[in-house]
């Protein structure tokens, strides 16, 4: 109840922040505010090392002026402040230029309803608590094998949020939102070679953490199974992307199809509407509605109501990723995505992990990139890899070292096959992937 | 004096604070188990516009006030921060982090005044170095010249942004030092088209100082005419080789390689820590004798410049790597407590609502004796990186990755084609004992950097003179 009152609170700031933008003399405005409180606890070696008290809070406006624009946010709610914070958007919009497609969504795209989406479970862990768990985690990984030589500490993280969203045309609305994680993070040596890796878990409701040692066994895991990597000599073979780290080619298609890259012209997937970019199987869909997801919400930051819907059907590209200044300008309607795509899936095959690596036959798991050869204008791919070389669909050795390349137009056609062995920790869920042949560059 | 009594004026008076009542906050963290303790006070007041499609498109302006509060103890650090500046807040908040210690009485602190230092750039707000109107047609002519150099140009996108950040840090000695922070950024981003294919190019720069920066040797319209040549190039690039060859590295930015393959890996948490590559290696050669690696936080109106870092220390210039011996790591007061050294003004954190950690200011190699065509004709077959993108490390295993944005084949002694998509990949400890010349042309880079780690961004430089590396490996599309 105490919630409730919380959130009326926070919408009557946001409601007067746009009252007092109309006094101010814009045609329309929307404003955002937004209100975190958490904690924050790692361990290290076995005792506490640092517990953090976070107390977050911000607003932010637009205001339009006709076809003009300007924007103001301020860390500070008081009534003061968001006369000025206001005052600073209306002055920025004197200056700006009259822009054709900018201005507020169409009134009847907007969110009407506004299901539980059951997002919202704080954690009732005290500090001590939260030392408890941090130590359980991390004595897990440093007892796990004699060649855990070292620590980056575990963490747990615990974190409630309420935001609100308002525009002029009358949409008013708040939410409370929980995130919760325990991560741990480890060094493995052995000789000459040190290596260090990690693990974690997040979701809105604690109880749907991994288990401590369980995180802290996988950490440990993961470190050790690095350690006397080597490189490979420059080659082509195909390519099996870990689950982990396959949702950044799904990143790279949103990007490449989303409204900014599009209006742009500086997307690889320009004019790709409709057209083949995948293999036949491949099915991917956005499920803003899923039930304590982390992506999910019934609106985006615009406040546009979000939809279940298909990308790729039959590896045909179905729709773009818009909002509405770039909707506008491509002559389109919004899809709801201000601010991004809420839970992006992607259908799994048949195959478990075990048998992707049989798939992949003899080749390289990459289980980790570094930096970002990723050209969005033309698709190019380039980046730092790490990960294992396989024979005949066993694990050979760990490789590091090297880079993997290609261009993101053929990567995608070339996907091979989807892992069942989905990774559900991200708003982007995804198995491992396929891809049937890639530049290696090594030694 | 000034800065202290500027930012006093800026943070304390608007939220009704005496100095009494920093006394009482401090008093209410400190007890006798507590090493050390601070209290950051920050107010920052940022802008930025976006030109693009030839019309002022976007503004912004944004105010962000708060403090944090800090209590140390041993390896143990208690942090909480709030953006209310009010005293029973800030109390509160240093209740829970003195929680950390469990023990002692309050103790009693008398504030006392930092002794002044020197300033490296001004502390007039650079927001107002230019009435509104100036920047929108300084914006719009920039954009117009610009487009007009190449008839293949299809899109320009210009933002210009500038900041204005006051910092107060009062440690649990009681003493209270200040310091105001200008800083503006321009980029210019060009897109081309030539035959169906389109290709970018983006230069930009800034630094700590105010919008006259941009109108001096105009340099806003040679961010515009280096962005054109650079995507142009892209238009003629081919696909870049791959495989392990001697690498030239282009003087300035491309020093990027210096602050990922080399400077995160000496950062003292890292390395109290054990957790580095580089960890328990001083003294040791760690690079060809060619080499010398500073971190100079005190360069005038540089990106990465601090009069003093955010634990109230004054920064200098510290040799990290001298004739390839290493010499010493960079530290924030907490590591270097640990470490038993002291502090070389390296603690920096992002914002109030973060905690400082040991952090590169302006990371550079001093200028070696060859001339930079003499280094390019000493090569038979290898690749002249002169421009970079980003770069990420791996401190543990050392591992550094970084993608060129403008490359070249060196073949017999020239350089020949323009290549694109190339990433080079290597080992931080051993990628400078492979550095077999050095150029006498040291640049730092125009002021873009900016700097991740554990979520904090912060802004750096970073510089070299060019570099000839004998074998990195060049990750590329063309087998």
């Amino acid at each position: 109840m105490q919630n409730q009152e919380e959130i009326k609170r926070l919408e009557n700031i946001v409601q007067h922040l746009l009252d007092e933008a109309k006094e101010q003399g814009a045609s329309a405005a929307e404003a955002g505010l937004s209100q975190e409180n958490g904690l924050s606890v790692s361990a290290r070696l076995g005792e506490v090392e640092t517990i953090e008290h976070h107390c977050d809070q911000g607003l932010g406006i637009t205001v339009y002026f006709g076809q003009r624009k300007g924007s103001a946010s301020t860390t500070d709610l008081s009534a003061d402040s968001i006369k000025e914070t206001v005052r600073a958007a209306c002055s920025i919009a004197r200056y700006t230029s009259e822009d054709d497609y900018s201005g507020l969504p169409e009134k009847h795209l907007l969110a009407t309803e506004f299901p539980d989406l059951d997002l919202n479970y704080p954690w009732s862990i005290s500090v001590d608590e939260a030392i408890a768990l941090a130590i359980e985690c991390e004595d897990a990984a440093r007892s796990f094998h004699a060649d855990i030589s070292n620590s980056e500490g575990a963490t747990v993280n615990t974190h409630q949020g309420i935001h609100v969203m308002g525009n002029s045309l009358g949409f008013l609305h708040g939410s409370l939102s929980t995130r919760h994680s325990l991560s741990c993070s480890v060094l493995a040596q052995r000789g000459d070679s040190m290596q260090r890796d990690y693990w974690y878990s997040v979701a809105r409701n604690a109880q749907n953490l991994e288990p401590a040692t369980v995180i802290g066994i996988k950490a440990a895991e993961r470190a050790l199974r690095r350690l006397e990597g080597r490189s490979l000599t420059t080659r082509q073979c195909p390519v099996l992307y870990s689950a982990e780290i396959a949702s950044g080619l799904l990143g790279s298609l949103i990007g490449a199809i989303s409204g900014g890259s599009l209006y742009r012209k500086a997307s690889f997937l320009l004019d790709a509407l409709d057209t083949q970019i995948f293999p036949e199987f491949v099915h991917i869909h956005e499920q803003p509605y899923l039930k304590g997801a982390l992506g999910s919400s019934a609106y985006d930051s615009e406040g546009v109501a979000t939809k279940t819907r298909d990308i790729v059907s039959e590896g045909i590209l179905r729709s773009y990723v818009l909002a509405t200044y770039s909707a506008k300008k491509l002559g389109l309607q919004s899809t709801g995505n201000a601010g991004g795509v809420r839970n992006l899936m992607i259908d799994p095959g048949q195959d478990d992990f075990d048998g992707m690596l049989k798939q992949l036959g003899t080749g390289l798991l990459v289980t980790e990139l570094m930096g970002q050869g990723v050209n969005m204008l033309t698709g190019d791919y380039s980046r730092g890899a790490a990960g294992f070389w396989v024979e005949n669909g066993q694990i050979q050795y760990p490789v590091e070292e090297i880079t993997i390349a290609g261009n993101l137009k053929d990567m995608f056609k070339n996907i091979v096959a989807i892992g069942n062995d989905i990774d559900y920790r991200g708003s982007t869920r995804t198995g491992s992937i396929l891809v049937e042949q890639m530049s290696i560059a090594g030694q | 004096m000034k800065i202290l009594n500027l930012a006093k004026q800026s943070i304390l008076t608007p939220a009704g604070l005496q100095e009494s009542d920093i006394e009482k906050i401090m008093s209410r963290l400190l007890s006798s188990s507590v090493d050390a303790a601070d209290i950051y006070f920050q107010s920052s007041h940022s802008e930025s516009w976006v030109m693009e499609g030839g019309i002022i498109k976007e503004g912004s302006y944004s105010i962000e006030q708060g403090a944090g509060v800090r209590a140390v103890s041993g390896e143990k650090t208690g942090f909480a921060y709030s953006d209310r500046i009010e005293l029973p807040v800030l109390l509160e908040a240093a209740n829970n982090v003195r929680a950390i210690v469990r023990q002692g009485q309050e103790a009693q602190v008398k504030l006392t005044y930092a002794p002044n230092t020197t300033q490296y750039y001004p502390i007039a707000n650079p927001l107002k170095s230019l009435a509104e109107q100036q920047k929108i047609d300084l914006l719009r002519q920039i954009d117009t010249e610009t487009r007009q150099l190449d008839p293949r140009i299809e899109e320009v996108i210009i933002s210009l942004s500038g900041g204005h950040d006051v910092v107060l840090v009062a440690n649990q000695d009681g003493q209270l030092a200040a310091d105001v922070r200008p800083l503006v950024r321009m980029n210019v981003t060009v897109i081309v088209e030539e035959n169906g294919r389109r290709e970018q190019g983006s230069m930009g720069g800034g630094g700590r100082s105010d919008y006259g920066y941009f109108l001096d040797h105009d340099r806003a319209l040679a961010f515009g005419k280096e962005a054109v040549r650079q995507a142009l190039v892209n238009l003629e690039a081919e696909e870049a080789p791959a495989g392990n060859m001697t690498v030239v590295l282009g003087s300035g930015w491309p020093g990027i390689l210096l602050h990922e393959a080399i400077g995160h890996g000496l950062e003292g948490d890292f390395n109290r820590k054990g957790t580095s590559a580089f960890s328990g290696r001083v003294g040791e050669r760690v690079a060809s004798d060619l080499c010398t690696v500073v971190d100079d936080g005190t360069l005038a109106g540089r990106r990465g410049s601090l009069s003093i870092d955010d634990e109230g220390t004054p920064t200098e210039k510290t040799v990290l790597i001298e004739n390839g011996i290493l010499k010493g790591y960079m530290q924030d007061k907490l590591n270097a407590r640990l470490m038993g050294v002291k502090s070389t003004g390296n603690g920096r954190r992002e914002s109030y609502a973060h905690l400082p950690m040991p952090r590169m200011t302006n990371t550079y190699m001093l200028a070696g004796k060859h001339n930079p065509e003499e280094i390019i004709k000493s090569v038979k077959k290898g690749l002249y990186a002169k421009n970079f993108a980003g770069g990420q490390v791996d401190i543990t295993s050392g591992k550094f990755v970084f993608s060129a944005s403008e490359a070249y084949l060196i073949e017999n002694g020239k350089i020949t084609r323009a290549v694109k998509g190339a990433t080079l990949i290597g080992n931080g400890p051993d990628v400078l004992t492979k550095v077999s010349m050095v150029g006498d042309d040291l640049e730092l880079d125009s002021g873009v950097g900016t700097c991740g780690k554990e979520g904090q961004s912060v802004p750096v430089g970073v510089g070299q003179p060019t570099i000839k590396i004998d074998g990195i490996t060049v990750g590329g599309t063309s087998v």
